[in-house]
């Protein structure tokens, strides 16, 4: 039951195989088992999680269930849910208690799926290994010494040990890619402005999006059904028509032109996820694909733009947290710029306050037009190369990250080597493109991500490509050993 | 040496929208603390905000007000700094590109002393939206600070002018004039104790005739035209005498203090923040379409300058009473109605500016509080033009009608006020007056024209006020062939 597609869970469901209460209570119960191991959990609430799944019940009874009315799924603690403890990964919300719903959460509730609980992550999204959280790091399931990626670590974790059905994740430099690669599974970052960010914990908010985390790209169809659509108190959200995710996945792939970047294929690309990702062209050329050789020439700048302009938007993002109002304060303190001082020098970690320092620096007077004017300059000239690369092809492939998990510990003094982990995720993000890490292979017994990126809206038409694959390839279905 | 003054005014006036500028939290005034903060007014963690369109209409108008150029593409951006009553750690506002751009005003300085009135065209430099903070309070709870975020969020208009002013009489007219265009166009209810319009004032000195401008200090937070006008002579003097004692002025901000009529310096601006402006990535940029103009246009009322020179197109007014009456958009309204109700505009125009201003001055109301209203002035000026009154009767009636008596005709009725239009009763009157003052009438007759007055005095006189002077005029003269 924990390895079934939420296709078949929703059926299982509807004809009173199991209930909503049977199937929580068994991810419950698993939770339970790894968790303590794992840690993908922040915050857990069995009492709040088994009145939705007996609400969940009622709704299914009565005959008006929707999709995904009484699946459990787990939350990054990136959203606002009204009643949870709300914490970002962070000490500095570690006390915060959430008093209103995310877009995303309402959604979710509004579709009578299940809150498992809060998943761990970087604090404040800000890591590619889930080792900034002021909760902890999360194990690889496929290798407890390993990192999931970061920094929708605990998602990813949840989603590969099967201690949820699917799980919601943010993207702001590859944080559901990353880790889906990393881990193993299915993640959407989708065309920015589709999910409302009403209520997400702002890290960068002209990169930041939400997306699904699940086990298959049908799953994140069915996810996206439930997260997307227009919200007016995002302003940034986008008024389109409501779509169905689902209504391409069997469209056959022949003539689709797939691009690859012969930037994404060079120096610093590990030579066996190379080889990995060559296999999964050579299927792609199976099911009907032609391949295009393209270019994306300024890829080599996106992180030095992206770590200016994301530190930029964060440094006056996380101005907020200021003890005043919320959050931590403290303890002892002479005057106002004291209780500012302690208060943000204990709250945050050591990666946001290098952030929360860069971006400073980089918008101060002086600074502004050589760094951030600068980088939005350069953040235009990536958006065309996509621009350029798509009038070649339909979608664009390439590997999700340079490597597979590494150690913990490996990377967490050289925040440099840290960033090169989103080198083939950040540019989508910069250009406000659509990407996904769909299962490709393993190496060495760890997983490898293949990214597809779309066009601007292109999500349905990118879940068809990797669905397809998926009914060619088994690398989704697989699971860790000794986790089954 | 002489010395000349330069001033330019940068004015907050609070836009009067029901809600917040973005959130729908309720802007009203003087609620219980933390009543009005909604999750966005608090900046909880994952709050965005969300344009008031209101506000947008607001700004709009004030630049149609102005001639402005309005932006057609404007932008939010974050002012960053820290501080308790700013919720979010930055301020949303207009920098490098606002909503209203260059547009002037015209203002009428009074006559003062010896210099005559004059009108003078003041340029505004630009005008932005933005959020106003919270505020501190001090002492509800003893020993501590607490933050009412009520008033955080609630929409204001930054309106800066060029340095453009010289004395502290054109400032202050600057202020009245902008005061009263924010409330003719509806956007701001001008309250200047709650703080609904706020101004600083940024003042320099230099030698008469330099064409560079001198170190500014800015005087912060006047909230009215009488501390400003103080503010502004003292700060002038300083700055003078501190130059001429071979000082220098430090870039500062100062506060007025009302009870000394002292300006101080509160921080100089080396100690400064650096606000770190950039586009805020949470608002979409401001488009302004020329069809929104229009629209906004179409819901405004008449502009005062459009109805100053109307008044005098159509009334034959003078400028300078043109000007007067369309000084307040209520004097006007009050104006224009009397003229409905049948008054002739000259005379009605008279009154307003002349008795009925004087008695709303002694007794501080507003002309919206006036107990004559216009159609009652103008039924007391019908009976002035159709001679059943003297003018010096109708300022009794007048005076009857303000302190509640009734209507006009039934004053003029039980005061006895009636004009004595009957020919053969005035001829008595002059023949007895002629007969009585025979000195007079040799010395007009010998070319002394002041003696005809008197005679037409004598003649009222007699008549107790209550013949009507034209035909006292006219007869007087047939009786003397003059």
């Amino acid at each position: 039951m924990i390895n079934s597609s939420l296709k078949t869970l929703s059926q299982m469901l509807a004809k009173k195989e199991v209930s909503s209460v049977e199937l929580t209570q068994a991810f419950l119960n698993r939770i339970d088992a790894l968790n303590p191991e794992i840690n993908a959990y922040i915050a857990l609430d069995q009492e709040k999680t088994l009145a939705q799944a007996k609400a969940a019940d009622i709704r299914i009874a009565a005959g008006n269930a929707e999709a995904l009315t009484g699946i459990p799924i787990a939350q990054k603690d990136i959203f606002c849910a009204q009643g949870w403890q709300t914490t970002c990964g962070s000490k500095m919300l570690a006390n915060f208690v959430a008093p209103y719903d995310a877009h995303v959460i309402s959604q979710f509730d509004a579709a009578g799926a299940v809150n498992l609980g809060k998943t761990n992550m970087d604090e404040f999204a800000m890591g590619s290994s889930n080792e900034t959280s002021y909760f902890g790091g999360v194990k690889n399931p496929w290798d407890f010494t390993r990192v999931p990626g970061g920094s929708s670590g605990g998602s990813a974790a949840a989603v590969a040990a099967r201690l949820c059905a699917a799980a919601t994740g943010t993207d702001t430099g590859g944080s559901i890619r990353q880790p889906a690669s990393l881990c193993g599974f299915t993640g959407l970052k989708p065309t920015y402005g589709v999910v409302s960010r009403y209520g997400m914990i702002a890290f960068a908010s002209s990169l930041d999006q939400a997306g699904p985390m699940a086990k298959s790209a049908e799953d994140c169809a069915l996810m996206m059904n439930v997260m997307a659509g227009f919200d007016e108190r995002d302003s940034t959200s986008l008024n389109r028509e409501k779509e169905d995710y689902t209504r391409d996945l069997n469209k056959p792939l022949q003539g689709l032109r797939v691009g690859l970047p012969k930037e994404f294929f060079a120096e610093g690309l590990d030579a066996n996820v190379g080889k990995v990702i060559d296999a999964a062209i050579a299927e792609y050329k199976k099911l009907g694909a032609e391949i295009v050789e393209i270019s994306l020439p300024n890829t080599g700048l996106s992180i030095p733009v992206y770590y200016v302009l994301a530190p930029a938007e964060a440094s006056s993002n996380l101005s907020r947290y200021d003890g005043v109002r919320y959050g931590h304060r403290a303890e002892s303190y002479t005057d106002l710029m004291d209780m500012y001082c302690k208060t943000r020098a204990e709250g945050f970690g050591a990666e946001v306050k290098r952030r929360i320092l860069i971006g400073t620096y980089v918008l101060s007077a002086g600074y502004y037009d050589a760094y951030y004017l600068k980088a939005q300059q350069i953040r235009r000239l990536i958006a065309q190369d996509f621009e350029e690369a798509f009038k070649h092809c339909d979608v664009i492939m390439g590997p999700a990250a340079p490597s597979t998990a590494f150690k913990a510990g490996e990377k967490v003094d050289d925040p440099v080597a840290m960033y090169l982990q989103d080198i083939y995720t950040i540019s989508t993000n910069l250009a406000g493109l659509p990407g996904m890490s769909v299962p490709a292979g393993f190496s060495n017994n760890l997983p490898v991500g293949l990214q597809i990126i779309g066009n601007y809206f292109d999500e349905a038409r990118m879940l068809n490509v990797a669905h397809q694959y998926q009914q060619v390839t088994d690398w989704h279905t697989r699971m860790p050993e000794g986790l089954a | 040496m002489e010395w000349e003054v330069v001033i330019g005014l940068e004015t907050h006036a609070q836009l009067q929208t029901k809600t917040k500028i973005f959130s729908g939290a309720s802007t009203e005034f003087g609620s219980e603390p933390n009543t009005q903060a909604c999750e966005v007014s608090i900046a909880l963690p994952g709050v965005l905000p969300v344009l008031n369109k209101e506000a947008v209409n607001c700004a709009i108008k004030f630049g149609l007000a102005v001639n402005a150029e309005i932006t057609p593409r404007s932008v939010f951006a974050r002012k960053n700094y820290f501080y308790p009553d700013l919720p979010k750690g930055y301020q949303i506002s207009q920098y490098e590109l606002p909503v209203v751009g260059k547009g002037a005003v015209t203002i009428q300085v009074p006559a003062m002393g010896k210099s005559p009135a004059y009108e003078k065209v003041v340029n505004i430099t630009r005008a932005h939206l933005e959020e106003d903070a919270g505020k501190s309070v001090h002492g509800a709870v003893e020993g501590m600070s607490g933050i009412d975020l009520n008033r955080a969020g609630t929409p204001l208009l930054e309106i800066v002018t060029e340095p453009d002013m010289r004395s502290a009489a054109e400032a202050v007219a600057y202020a009245k004039k902008l005061h009263e265009l924010v409330q003719w166009i509806g956007i701001c209810d001008g309250n200047m104790q709650e703080g609904s319009f706020r101004c600083d004032v940024n003042v320099s000195v230099r030698p008469k005739g330099s064409d560079k401008l001198g170190t500014r200090r800015e005087i912060k937070n006047l909230n009215s035209f009488k501390f400003m006008q103080q503010a502004i002579e003292f700060e002038t003097r300083w700055q003078i005498e501190t130059l001429e004692d071979g000082g220098t002025i430090q870039q500062a901000t100062v506060l007025f203090n009302p009870d000394t009529g002292e300006t101080r310096a509160m921080r100089s601006k080396e100690e400064a923040n650096d606000y770190r402006y950039f586009p805020d990535p949470d608002l979409l940029p401001l488009e302004i379409t020329e069809a929104d103009k229009a629209r906004v246009k179409a819901l405004m009322p008449e502009l005062p300058e459009a109805m100053k020179a109307r008044f005098e197109a159509e009334y034959g007014l003078t400028s300078y009473d043109a000007a007067t009456l369309t000084a307040s958009r209520e004097v006007a309204a009050y104006f224009a109605d009397a003229v409905k109700a049948g008054a002739d505009a000259k005379p009605a125009a008279n009154w307003v500016m002349g008795a009925v201003s004087a008695k709303l001055n002694a007794e501080e109301k507003a002309i919206t509080q006036s107990p004559v209203s216009a159609v009652q002035l103008a039924s007391l000026l019908k009976r002035i033009a159709d001679n059943t009154i003297s003018n010096n009767a109708a300022k009794q009636v007048f005076e009857a009608m303000w302190t509640g008596e009734g209507e006009v005709d039934a004053i003029i009725e039980s005061k006895g006020l009636k004009q004595v239009s009957d020919t053969g009763a005035i001829e008595a009157i002059i023949d007895e007056v002629l007969a009585a003052n025979a000195a007079m009438v040799e010395e007009f007759k010998a070319g002394k024209e002041k003696a005809f007055n008197a005679l037409v005095g004598q003649a009222m006189k007699a008549s107790k006020g209550k013949a009507n002077p034209a035909q006292v005029n006219e007869m007087l003269k047939k009786k003397l062939g003059a």
